[in-house]
């Protein structure tokens, strides 16, 4: 039976198949569907852990008391997770084990654009690249199954494009996996001291070679006409059989370590030869290495996604034309840019709208609140990465920043890496004023639960742990929660608090209304008369109040009714209810 | 192009995000799956369906390889925006058919001052697109007691310009909306499919 899948669905359908047991994550687009889908079947526990770094860890246990687990992220939760990424390579696997990671190349939902290829070579472990769905199902159960033959964590690593371009997959059954969980007690061989480290330091290395000389059906040549040889992998495959339909390919699914011989064999069989790569010159460099000359980044773009249009440029070039950049679609001068703003009935918009009152820092940190950088709300000034909201804020504080700082984060992210900054204020007599946006969700990512929903993402229905409880252990005094749909409420604990020479923690509540499904309260609408067109309601940057010609109105089939345009209209002239 | 790219229809469908687009390109998916297509589809997740504008890619024919649709190649553009529909239009192949639901949604670059809204956006349309089905798929939707569904009437537009048999369409709907909402569906589809 072939069933539609997304990338993502087809590595659940595959770790399901090769008889997964244990699988945890952290949601982050566009890896969070793989857990997600995963979850929902049989046998298989899964779990949202706080962070990557924990996930990562949970799995890796699962795999030493022999069970098969996989760890998702995105490219940057690999980041959290590279403690022990590198040295779980190093006191090796029971379980096969590997960490499904996702890409962002063109940066549609990420901070950065890093190419997770360097971390298998880093940690000198496989790297798996499926092109399709029906190859993301393939290569989950092929890098378990080296994994486990090798003893090594691995990685599998996709794309946007593969995570969230969907495809037809062949459907099999599921294999339990023969192993007898418990773990079987060796600590030279999973206690890294240094006596006994030095010994897996070389077997790391001696592993590395058994890889290179397996054989595996991962990697394989098409050959097709042999002037234009082409090395590729991941999505670009796909872009370059539309580009050079007639090309010879070498096509890289377990893309580390590189198949020296077949790139030689390729390199020997082909006139000339051209690496089509996304992001970094991850091929390129080592082909160059082996003493192959090649074309590539020269012309292919290393920067932003690659793309048939692109390539079809690269092309030109190759063929020793000039590239055609095609020209703006038609009228773009005159159409009206649509950013992903805040939905109407957010409740993270007062919070922005309240600070834009004040002459304040804000650091920022990662999730929808990240959108109250744009205008007309643009109250924040910097974003690092996940928890950097709090502890930015205490490091502008301590060198002496003249205007109060305000860290923002979300309550998921608070529990990703956020409560060690609190810590740190708290500990080392900060003064910050933290403000956690806590929409009871992971809302970006699609609405996943965390420690503080109360249920977990089987269902299961649990203690939610408190963002206050956290502030008190921590030892931070001054702890108040408000309503951020009561702007005045708002307003004046956050002024008071930024003028406090203590730290505070601010919780602001409200759960995400998209969740929820269901208006905050009933609709609003102006009252065409009493508008003095002053537009202060157009300062909260609310996607269902419609201006630019004439007075406001409020778009009725948008608004989540959460009455915050009627609080600061000055002319009383916004009201509940539709109005002729 | 290769024989194999020349054989594969493409298609975009554009909006804002919550107007449906997903659900829409997921149908038209199905449908060319159920006629026994090679398929793939891509579209955008994450920050970028905060309101943003929504672009999803459905590519089907014998075998399929990039899941998007490269510049000047759709077989057919779907819109439930005007604006995102002139934001896409390069995707559009020569001879193509853009069905447009003449809707407006504000984004909020225009209210806050940063930008305009194209008052002459109907006659943009006109000259982007040479084959331009202009309707009314929001008003369609809420005759039929269910303005949701103005993306099932853009799909039912939309089919007038592919070559896939109706009872993929219909069966498609059927395994991809919900059963409460599957006649209303069905019945948007039908009269979608009649506007053209």
């Amino acid at each position: 039976m072939r069933r539609l899948l997304s990338g993502n669905e087809a590595i659940a359908r595959g770790a399901f198949e090769a008889g997964v047991t244990v699988a945890a994550g952290y949601p982050g687009t566009p890896s969070t569907e793989i857990l997600e889908s995963l979850a929902r079947y049989p046998d298989v526990y899964c779990e949202w852990s706080p962070n990557e770094k924990v996930a990562f860890e949970v799995a890796a246990g699962a795999s030493l008391a022999g069970a098969r687990s996989i760890v998702t992220m995105k490219h940057v939760g690999l980041n959290v997770a590279a403690d022990p990424l590198m040295t779980l390579s190093y006191i090796s696997v029971e379980g096969g084990f590997v960490a499904c990671v996702a890409d962002d190349p063109g940066m549609h939902s990420s901070q950065n654009e890093q190419d997770t290829r360097n971390y298998a070579r880093f940690a000198k472990i496989p790297l798996f690249e499926p092109s399709d769905s029906q190859e993301a199902k393939e290569l989950i159960k092929l890098a378990l199954q080296v994994s486990e033959d090798f003893k090594t964590p691995a990685i599998l690593r996709t794309t946007t494009r593969i995570s969230h371009s969907r495809s037809l997959v062949e459907i099999e059954e599921r294999t339990a996996s023969p192993k007898k969980i418990g773990l079987v007690r060796d600590p030279p061989r999973f206690v890294p001291l240094p006596l006994w480290g030095r010994t897996m330091r070389k077997k790391v290395e001696e592993r590395l070679l058994r890889l290179q000389a397996m054989a595996n059906s991962a990697n394989r040549i098409e050959w097709r006409e042999r002037e234009l040889g082409i090395i590729t992998h991941s999505i670009a495959y796909q872009y370059a059989r539309d580009v050079w339909p007639d090309a010879s390919i070498l096509k890289l699914g377990m893309s580390y370590p590189f198949p020296d011989a077949l790139i030689r064999q390729f390199a020997a069989g082909v006139k000339s030869l051209l690496i089509v790569e996304e992001l970094d010159d991850f091929i390129e460099q080592h082909v160059r290495a082996l003493g192959i000359s090649c074309r590539g980044r020269d012309i292919v773009p290393g920067i932003m996604e690659l793309s048939v249009d692109r390539l079809l440029e690269s092309r030109a070039l190759l063929e020793g034309g000039a590239a055609e950049p095609a020209g703006p679609p038609p009228f773009a001068d005159r159409l009206p840019p649509r950013p992903p703003v805040l939905c109407p009935g957010c409740p993270h918009r007062g919070i922005f709208y309240a600070l834009g009152k004040k002459d304040v820092v804000v650091t920022g940190d990662i999730g929808c609140y990240s959108l109250g950088a744009f205008p007309p709300l643009d109250r924040m000034d910097s974003i690092l990465c996940m928890g950097a909201g709090i502890s930015m804020a205490h490091g502008l504080e301590k060198a002496g920043e003249a205007r109060p700082v305000v860290g923002i984060v979300g309550d998921s992210t608070f529990f990703h890496s956020g409560i060690t900054g609190l810590l740190d204020i708290a500990y080392n007599r900060g003064s910050s004023t933290i403000i956690v946006l806590d929409n009871r969700t992971t809302a970006m990512t699609g609405h996943q639960d965390h420690p503080g929903t109360g249920r977990t993402l089987q269902g299961e229905a649990v203690h939610a742990a408190r963002i206050e409880d956290f502030g008190r252990a921590c030892g931070l005094q001054r702890i108040f929660s408000i309503d951020p749909y009561n702007l005045e409420q708002s307003e004046e604990v956050i002024f008071r608090e930024i003028e406090a020479k203590e730290p505070s923690l601010i919780v602001s509540r409200a759960p995400c209304p998209l969740r929820e499904r269901r208006m905050v309260g009933p609709s609003r609408s102006i009252d065409g008369d009493g508008c003095r067109g002053c537009e202060l309601c157009l300062d909260l940057g609310c996607p269902a109040i419609e201006g630019g010609c004439g007075r406001p109105h409020i778009n009725q089939t948008l608004c989540a009714g959460c009455g915050l345009c009627q609080q600061v209209c000055p002319a009383g002239a916004i009201q509940e209810g539709e109005r002729a | 192009m290769s024989d194999a790219a020349a054989e594969t229809t493409s298609i975009v469908l554009a909006g804002v995000g919550g107007q449906g687009i997903l659900l829409a390109s997921g149908i038209l998916a199905q449908a060319a799956m159920q006629a026994g297509y090679d398929v793939k589809t891509n579209e955008v997740h994450g920050m970028a369906q905060r309101g943003g504008s929504v672009v999803a890619h459905v590519r089907y024919g014998t075998a399929v390889h990039s899941p998007l649709v490269a510049r000047g190649t759709a077989s057919v553009l779907g819109a439930l925006e005007q604006v995102e529909a002139l934001r896409f239009a390069e995707f559009l192949g020569p001879g193509g058919l853009a069905v447009v639901s003449a809707q407006a949604i504000v984004p909020v670059t225009v209210s806050s001052g940063a930008a305009k809204y194209p008052r002459d956006v109907e006659s943009l349309l006109h000259q982007a697109f040479p084959k331009l089905a202009y309707i009314r798929a929001a008003e369609a939707a809420a005759s039929l007691g269910g303005v949701q569904a103005a993306n099932i009437v853009l799909l039912g537009a939309m089919s007038k310009g592919l070559d896939l048999p109706v009872r993929a369409w219909k069966e498609a709907i059927a395994v991809s909306v919900r059963e409460r909402f599957r006649d209303l569906n069905l019945r948007a589809f039908d009269l979608g499919r009649g506007m053209i």
